[in-house]
């Protein structure tokens, strides 16, 4: 048992598998669903095969074919990665069940829907285990088309105009990242990361390529102001669509830029604290712009606008322990995964149910669907970081780390964000738990939609309680 | 200057020229198209930067030729993606730009 464990190398099996599950749909449309459901169960396998396996031997490399570098692919995991995994796991399995009963009225959107999903999780495995600068451009590429293409499948006008600027804003992310590549490789002859954490110095020849892919990852993560494209996208997306948007994809892109910090470490105060502003500026613009939504899924879509600013806090805290301020926004990034994938599930619930979502219109939701209605709660909870949930946790990590260096502001700016998402969370609540005029038609919504919104948000409070094995992982990887 | 450093320049140029289109262009081919200079800019740079010292370098062309596969791929999307749009909403442009040349068109 141990030596599966060990031995098996994971990493194969984490590509391999969601791509043959793709290709075998594809070719399959009258079977797609149940290949696509036992290929997410098999990924979802495979990747804790893989965390177990980081846990036990540290971190695991794979060379694609027995080729070596540069001609060849190297793949690799540490706890970083792992920990990305695992959260993409989660969030994958738990999108893939309930799509099959969410796109089973729409037999003709199923069939495009698991190959587009498991060609996602594809590329954010592979991005997750990417060792070179190149074969990151490759699956965030990946990643941005299959994640276009699954917004388009809505099929509706919104829908349409959202993914065309989903589609260019992620290109134009994306050859700025390239534009990066080429200048690295020119001045240091390699693309591997950890050859050129050692041949980089300071200067100009990092500076330049760093900062186009910095902008094109910041682009594409829609940190504010970049993040004009988020909310139409994900807001007009079908509802396990928005899910794996806002839970994954966006984090994919924040972890490249995660790891091109730790590479090349770069002495940039001026850009760490510009990149905290950013963040705080999109803390409360996201939070004030979801106040004021009145659909339900542009409200979660702001929502995360906010949030993600959040990651960005860990920049201009990277003077003191970096345990506390990367590993804060680390945890963020997951129980945010965890929290969003369930809200956004559970705002598909709720619209399936009352056929429309405008907020205001929400007319007792409650009597009918409370196992949705307390998902949506504890992602709340989580995302407005009470204890003990995934979100206290990285929050109080940030805060810790703002205390230690006497940086009062930023401790602020964690502390009233989390009252304004609060504030949009209740405003959510409050109208499903009171009558509205409006008319409506009920729908039945399968039980099993609103289970899996309800362990998903289960997941993102459990996360604070399994902090002191998760965290460690992370040693080792920090700058 | 040497010829590496021209075909870098020259990169850089098609970049931006591409930029500006995909700015300010607002019909859509136009945007796609301008994406497609802008990733032929960077191809410039990844061959023709780093050429003529020791001969050739292969590790820039198998990267070339991967991202001609990405970027046909990237194209033949959002041609899609614009058919669909015109057919659905009879403009081939975003709503916002076409907001904004409606703006300037009152301006002026």
């Amino acid at each position: 048992m141990t030596a599966l464990v060990t031995e098996t190398p994971w990493i194969v099996w984490t590509i391999a598998l969601p791509l043959a599950g793709a290709l075998a749909s594809f070719m399959l449309p009258r079977r797609s669903v149940a290949i696509g459901l036992a290929a997410a169960f098999a990924t979802a396998a495979a990747a804790a095969g893989l965390v177990a396996q980081v846990v036990a031997r540290g971190a695991v490399a794979h060379r694609i074919g027995g080729w070596d570098a540069p001609l060849g692919i190297a793949l690799g995991a540490d706890g970083l990665s792992a920990l990305m995994l695992a959260m993409a796991a989660v969030v994958g399995l738990g999108v893939s069940i309930y799509a099959r009963s969410y796109l089973a009225p729409t037999p003709e959107k199923a069939r495009a829907f698991w190959p587009l999903l498991l060609l996602l999780w594809t590329a954010l495995n592979g991005l997750f285990q990417s060792q070179d600068i190149f074969n990151l451009y490759v699956t965030l590429e990946l990643l941005g088309l299959s994640a276009v293409a699954l917004v388009a499948l809505a099929g509706t006008g919104p829908a349409l105009i959202g993914a065309m600027r989903y589609l260019l804003v992620s290109l134009f992310g994306s050859l700025s990242f390239l534009v990066g590549v080429a200048l690295l490789y020119h001045t240091y002859g390699t693309l591997d990361l950890s050859l050129l954490a050692e041949r980089s110095a300071d200067g100009l020849p990092v500076a330049v390529p760093l900062s186009a892919m910095i902008a094109g990852m910041l682009l594409k993560t829609g940190l504010f102001p970049f993040h004009v494209w988020l909310p139409p996208a994900h807001g007009s997306a079908r509802a396990p669509v928005s899910a794996l948007l806002s839970a994954l994809v966006v984090k994919a892109s924040f972890y490249v830029l995660l790891r091109l910090w730790f590479t090349f470490q770069p002495e940039a105060p001026g850009v760490a604290v510009l990149l905290g502003v950013l963040g705080a500026i999109a803390i409360f613009w996201g939070s004030l712009q979801a106040l004021r939504q009145r659909r339900l899924k542009l409200l979660v879509a702001y929502s995360t606008v906010a949030q993600l600013g959040y990651l960005f806090l860990a920049f201009p805290l990277a003077g003191g322990d970096p345990a506390l301020n990367w590993g804060g926004s680390v945890y963020l990034a997951l129980s945010h995964a965890l929290a969003k994938g369930a809200m956004f599930l559970a705002a598909g619930g709720i619209m399936m149910e009352e056929g429309h979502d405008d907020i205001d219109g929400l007319d007792r939701v409650v009597d009918r669907m409370p196992l949705t209605l307390a998902a949506f709660a504890l992602a709340g909870i989580s995302l407005a970081g009470l204890p003990p949930s995934g979100g206290f946790v990285g929050k109080w990590m940030l805060l810790q780390s703002a205390m230690e260096q006497g940086l009062w502001y930023w401790a602020l700016v964690i502390i009233v964000g989390g009252v304004l998402t609060a504030a949009y969370v209740f405003r959510v609540l409050g109208s499903a738990f009171t009558e509205s005029a409006q008319e409506h038609e009920e729908h039945a919504v399968p039980r099993v939609m609103e289970l899996t919104a309800l362990t998903l948000a289960l997941a993102a409070v459990a996360l604070g309680f399994v902090a002191p094995w998760a965290l460690p992982l992370l040693d080792g990887v920090l700058p | 200057m040497s010829g590496g450093l021209l075909f870098a320049l020259g990169g850089i140029a098609l970049f931006a020229i591409g930029i500006s289109a995909l700015v300010l262009r607002p019909h859509l081919l136009r945007k796609i198209l301008a994406l497609n200079v802008m990733a032929s800019g960077v191809f410039l740079i990844l061959v023709g930067g780093g050429s003529g010292v020791q001969g050739v370098d292969p590790v820039p062309q198998a990267m070339v030729i991967t991202g001609i596969v990405v970027s046909v791929s990237a194209t033949a999307l959002g041609l899609a993606l614009v058919l669909r749009i015109a057919r659905m909403t009879g403009h081939a442009s975003l709503p916002e730009d076409r907001n904004r040349a409606a703006a300037e068109a009152k301006a002026e």
